[in-house]
């Protein structure tokens, strides 16, 4: 039934607007998994999850669930959680160290942690004469087709074919390097926490709010305005209150037509860039003390270029939110068609002074953990969205503003002066989308 | 003053057993209700709700937390609350909680107590139906009218599992 709408799915998609069954049909939905999650780059988590020979971390990758695992020999390996002899999963823990192997919890097969069958007890007596063995590679737990690390983020991709990461990425590899390079280590490590939430939307409706600048004033004005007011009590009292208040604040000082004054740039394979935003170069003293162990490690020059990337958001599409300059992260995983998880992380950037890390950690306790004061009212909405979209009120999701006004310049899409609220970023998502689906 | 009991024998008495019982049920009762003023104002000045996103964690300080909130903050909260744009509020909602297994933990004679306690809360939101459990630490600080918080600990049991949706106010 599928395959004989599969043509039709081009039909799906227009340049300014997309058909509700793109987010809301599980058979679309499993198409996309293997046409998109299951084929392109999708990230596994970063290096320092895993530190010591044996460490591993679960990872669903479309509808398959792998491990990422370091190896005795430093390398890090991603396996699909599967043992090769009956199906078994292998690990039934989100994370934890396998020690020198893993071994089967059923039948005690072991095997290295390059997935390599280590051996399975009797094995001589067991299984000679038969096609099983050391040297079948069906004995062995099956690895990604891909991995690669760039800068200690660790990404795999399930098809052997294919753009290399950083082809892949693109200019959106900025959302590494700005993070990395903020740290006087230029390396960053993650902060062992991963707060996961479950939204009950479509994974494309997160990935379509990432960038739309229309909504924050509309959405978080309540959030805004509370912490407006006692961030104003606070400076009456002490003259100055932590930045942690601004950042909240600034959902609502930042009126709906000022969104417009932002730019988004968007990319081959549906990433996209939200440029401006927040008030990042603050002069206060924890801020001047980080400045000069920057300059130290870096020279005068090479800061100035660092601290001049002008990032609020950077998405990789189809699974991955990067908040480079405030050292966050969110991935997305699928997990049905009205269903999506988001890990979200913190990365501290190494060698900067303290300050530096609670100031974002802040941002990522009120913002991003499971008590959030700001993504409460996104996920209401996306639930509203995908709940309303199941209705034959209309057939069409659109995506119209500022389109027509577009500048295309170098294989990306800016948007024109003042047209930061332009809906150009969900427009370059379902062209990806598109391309990806036509298979 | 000379009426007064000494402290210490209190502690090991029904009457401070009572009164931090009568504390605990009083605090819950205040976030079922929705009183949210009256329930900040249980917290001394710089009294702290923290909820842990693990049994592991020893302070909120510098740490990943899922609320780490001073008054400051708590107000904040409530606030975005009781706005009319609050869209995630407007369904209807609401929250039942049950506090049991009321131990005294420690009990000094400058006053200061810390009690344990069980938890278990229904949430209802539009039809759906959340259950959260965990444990409470509390320290608390002796005033004139009773106590007042100095740290509510929060421990919940699914802390560590994905969080179907969020929270949105105090546990």
């Amino acid at each position: 039934m599928l395959q004989e709408r599969i043509p039709d799915l081009a039909k799906y998609v227009e340049p300014d607007r997309v058909r509700r069954e793109v987010y809301t049909d599980p058979e679309i939905f499993e198409l996309e998994m293997q046409r998109i999650h299951e084929r392109v780059w999708i990230y596994c988590g970063h290096e320092s999850q895993v530190p010591k020979a044996g460490d591993y971390y679960t990872v669903q990758i479309g509808r398959q669930p792998l491990l990422m695992v370091r190896g005795s020999d430093g390398k890090i390996n991603v396996l699909y959680n599967r043992c090769p002899h009956r199906g078994n999963m292998m690990c039934g823990d989100r994370s934890g160290n396998t020690g020198e192997f893993f071994r089967c919890s059923y039948h005690a097969w072991t095997f290295k942690h390059d997935g390599k069958l280590r051996s399975i007890p009797m094995m001589e007596s067991g299984y000679a004469g038969t096609r099983y063995g050391k040297d079948n590679p069906d004995c062995s737990m099956k690895k990604a087709a891909r991995v690669e690390n760039y800068r200690g983020f660790v990404f795999a991709s399930l098809a052997a074919d294919g753009p290399s990461l950083k082809e892949f990425l693109g200019k959106a590899i900025v959302a590494f390097d700005d993070m990395c390079d903020r740290a006087p280590k230029g390396e960053v490590e993650v902060v062992p926490n991963c707060f996961r939430v479950i939204q009950h939307s479509n994974w494309k409706i997160f990935l379509e709010n990432q960038l739309d600048a229309l909504h924050p004033s509309v959405v978080h004005q309540s959030t805004g305005r509370a912490a407006h007011d006692i961030e104003k009590k606070i400076e009456n009292k002490t003259g100055k209150a932590p930045l942690s208040y601004h950042m909240l604040s600034a959902f609502a000082t930042v009126t709906i037509d000022k969104w417009d004054n932002f730019q988004t740039l968007n990319y081959p394979y549906g990433h996209c860039i939200l440029t401006g935003y927040m008030g990042l170069r603050p002069t206060d003293p924890d801020t001047q003390a980080y400045d000069k162990i920057m300059i130290k490690a870096y020279g005068k020059k090479r800061f100035e270029e660092i601290v001049a990337v002008n990032i609020h958001h950077v998405l990789i599409y189809p699974g991955l939110s990067v908040q480079s300059p405030l050292q966050q992260l969110r991935a997305v995983r699928p997990l049905g068609v009205d269903r999506t998880l988001t890990e979200i992380w913190h990365f501290r950037l190494k060698g900067a002074p303290e300050p530096i890390y609670r100031r974002s950690l802040a941002y990522y306790n009120l913002v991003n953990s499971p008590a959030t004061l700001i993504n409460a009212d996104d996920l209401e909405n996306f639930w509203k969205c995908h709940q309303g979209l199941a209705s034959d009120g209309g057939d069409w999701v659109s995506f119209g503003r500022h389109f027509g006004h577009d500048i295309e310049k170098n294989g990306a899409v800016e948007t024109a002066p003042n047209c930061g609220t332009s809906e150009a970023p969900m427009r370059g998502q379902m062209k990806a989308w598109a391309e990806y689906m036509r298979g | 003053m000379a009426k007064k009991k000494p402290a210490v024998s209190k502690a090991n008495g029904h009457e401070l057993q009572h009164a931090a019982e009568q504390f605990l049920y009083r605090q819950s009762e205040l976030l079922d209700s929705k009183k949210w003023q009256e329930w900040i104002d249980l917290f001394a000045d710089d009294g702290v709700y923290w909820m842990p996103p693990e049994a592991s964690y020893k302070t909120w300080d510098g740490q990943p937390a899922i609320f780490a909130e001073d008054k400051n903050l708590m107000t904040v909260r409530m606030n975005r609350v009781l706005h009319p744009d609050a869209w995630s509020q407007r369904p209807l909602w609401g929250t039942n909680h049950v506090v049991s297994n009321v131990v005294i933990e420690k009990a000094s004679p400058n006053g200061e107590v810390q009690v344990r306690s069980r938890f278990h809360m229904m949430e209802l939101r539009r039809d759906d139906v959340r259950h959260f459990a965990g444990s409470y630490v509390h320290q608390l600080k002796k005033t004139k009218d009773g106590f007042s918080i100095k740290l509510q600990r929060v421990d919940m049991t699914n802390a560590q599992a994905a969080y179907d949706y969020v929270l949105q106010v105090w546990v």
